[in-house]
């Protein structure tokens, strides 16, 4: 990439690990999906522009995260860095592909722009709700391997 | 008795991959089926149960979106994400790749035979639908590519009886189109549905056009005398909307099957559900009224793809979803 769209943007702090508590550890207690977990599994996907990770950009938090495990429902909202991002798709791809890896089949799983944050959401949201487009997107290899290298673990979280 | 759907069979048909559609035979005793795996499975019953009978491989280097039956049972024709389509000829019990179309930019996403067997129509991501002649010798020829939608073209359809044919698009419209002069053009665009329209269906005497979109609803269209005497319109045919349904899908609803026999209205909804809507007799044909007659709303562990009614065999439904799986189900009306 020559050029970067957003050569300086605002780095935010990684969140510490999750707090262990004795419940789960008990192999016993009925232990659902919670928004922590969820966060978890998306807070170090790569930027694609930046060597950053989408929790340092602030582009995923966890109160965006909504999980209904019982109802099988997992909500992400996720937040362009710039109005005028042209990796928008990209990112939520990359969201919605780490998920849908992570998570049982049974997750209904919906990435959208968090409201008002991005100039063309409704096209961006309509796309990646779209599983028919999102199937042909990866069976197209080089967008895949685009969408593999985002969520490749640079480091640790 | 009640009314209600029960299951005959289950059959774990693409196994790790995700089941796109099913089609059965004009003579309701195969069902044909495709997935993200590349292949195309063909089952017949035996016994009491259904087996697969062949596997279609190395047609396509991509998903099987669609297939479809030539009315004459003897063809198949299977759209692809590898921007083609290929025609499939029976021989004997099994089928041989004959031919295949190119000329898409894209991804293929549906296929479609007239009613006279003597004309296909595909569609595809690229925006445009095609239509190809078929000669005696096999040959086909591309006699016009329509580009009435502005976006990603999901399916088309031809009326029962008629040369006319109808798509559907993200562009959230239904587009109707007829030839003229040799050429084909869209006749009607039907503007309604909030979002993507991913099927239709016709009814059995093509005077009546189900659509089921992302914006969880299905809507019936009747085609009307068009009252208005000015000639810039009069080539124009006019289909209005006449009832909505919505409250009954909890997300996307993929596809639509209005049974040719009893017509009875079949759903496949991304909420994991299928359900079945029968229409109130008495009412008013041109304010009709559906009633959910039967749901199962867990039919498939992931959301259904696609609901195809038997042609033959009055209340029998199959059934697909993205856990790989095909389900044959009896619908079973009330006493």
């Amino acid at each position: 990439m020559s050029q970067l769209e957003n050569a300086n943007p605002v780095i935010f702090q990684r969140s510490g690990d999750r707090l262990l508590t004795s419940n789960d550890e008990d192999e016993d207690v009925h232990d659902p999906i919670d928004d922590r977990e969820i966060f978890d599994l998306i807070r170090a996907i790569n930027d694609p522009e930046h060597p950053l990770s989408l929790e340092e950009l602030n582009v995923v938090e966890q109160v965006r995260v909504q999980v209904n495990d019982e109802e099988s429902i997992v909500g992400i909202e996720f937040t362009p860095t710039i109005p005028h991002c042209s990796m928008a798709t990209l990112i939520g791809l990359s969201i919605k592909v780490k998920l849908l890896r992570s998570l049982p089949d049974r997750f209904k799983i919906d990435v959208h722009i968090t409201p008002g944050t991005h100039a063309s959401e409704e096209a961006v949201n309509k796309q990646l709700a779209d599983k028919e487009r999102v199937a042909a997107a990866l069976e197209n290899s080089s967008l895949l391997e685009v969408v593999n290298q985002c969520l490749t673990p640079t480091r640790g979280i | 008795m009640k009314a209600g759907l029960s299951p005959v069979q289950t059959l774990n048909a693409h196994p790790d991959s995700r089941c796109w559609f099913v089609g059965w035979s004009p003579s309701g005793t195969l069902l044909a089926s495709c997935g993200g795996d590349k292949a195309i499975r063909i089952w017949g019953r035996e016994g009491d149960s259904w087996i697969c009978k062949s596997v279609l491989q190395d047609g396509h280097q991509r998903t099987v979106r669609r297939v479809a039956w030539s009315p004459c049972g003897n063809y198949l024709a299977s759209a692809s994400f590898d921007a083609t389509t290929c025609i499939w000829k029976k021989k004997n019990d099994d089928f041989e790749s004959l031919t295949v179309l190119e000329g898409h930019e894209n991804e293929v996403k549906s296929v479609a035979w007239a009613p006279s067997g003597n004309l296909l129509a595909t569609c595809s991501r690229d925006k445009s639908v095609w239509v190809w002649e078929v000669d005696e010798d096999d040959e086909y020829e591309c006699v016009t590519v329509v580009n009435s939608h502005t976006q990603d073209v999901k399916n088309i359809v031809w009326h029962p009886t008629q040369e006319l044919l109808a798509s559907a698009s993200y562009d959230n419209n239904v587009c109707i189109y007829k030839e003229e002069d040799d050429d084909w053009e869209c006749r009607a665009t039907l503007q309604g549905h909030t979002s993507t329209v991913w099927s239709l269906a016709f009814d059995a005497t093509g005077q009546r056009l189900a659509s089921c979109s992302d914006d969880r609803t299905v809507k019936i269209w009747k085609e009307s005398p068009n009252e208005s005497g000015q000639a810039s319109t009069q080539r124009d045919l006019l289909w209005k909307c006449v009832c909505t349904l919505s409250g009954y899908h909890g997300r996307t609803v993929y596809d639509i099957s209005w049974c040719r026999l009893t017509g009875a209205l079949a759903t496949a909804c991304g909420d994991d559900a299928v359900r079945v809507f029968k229409e109130d007799e008495t009412a008013d044909p041109d304010q009709p009224v559906f009633s959910l007659a039967a749901q199962v709303t867990r039919a498939h562990s992931q959301d259904v793809n696609c609901v195809a009614w038997n042609p033959k065999e009055a209340g029998l439904l199959a059934s697909c979803s993205d856990d790989g799986g095909i389900s044959i189900w009896r619908f079973q009306e009330e006493d």
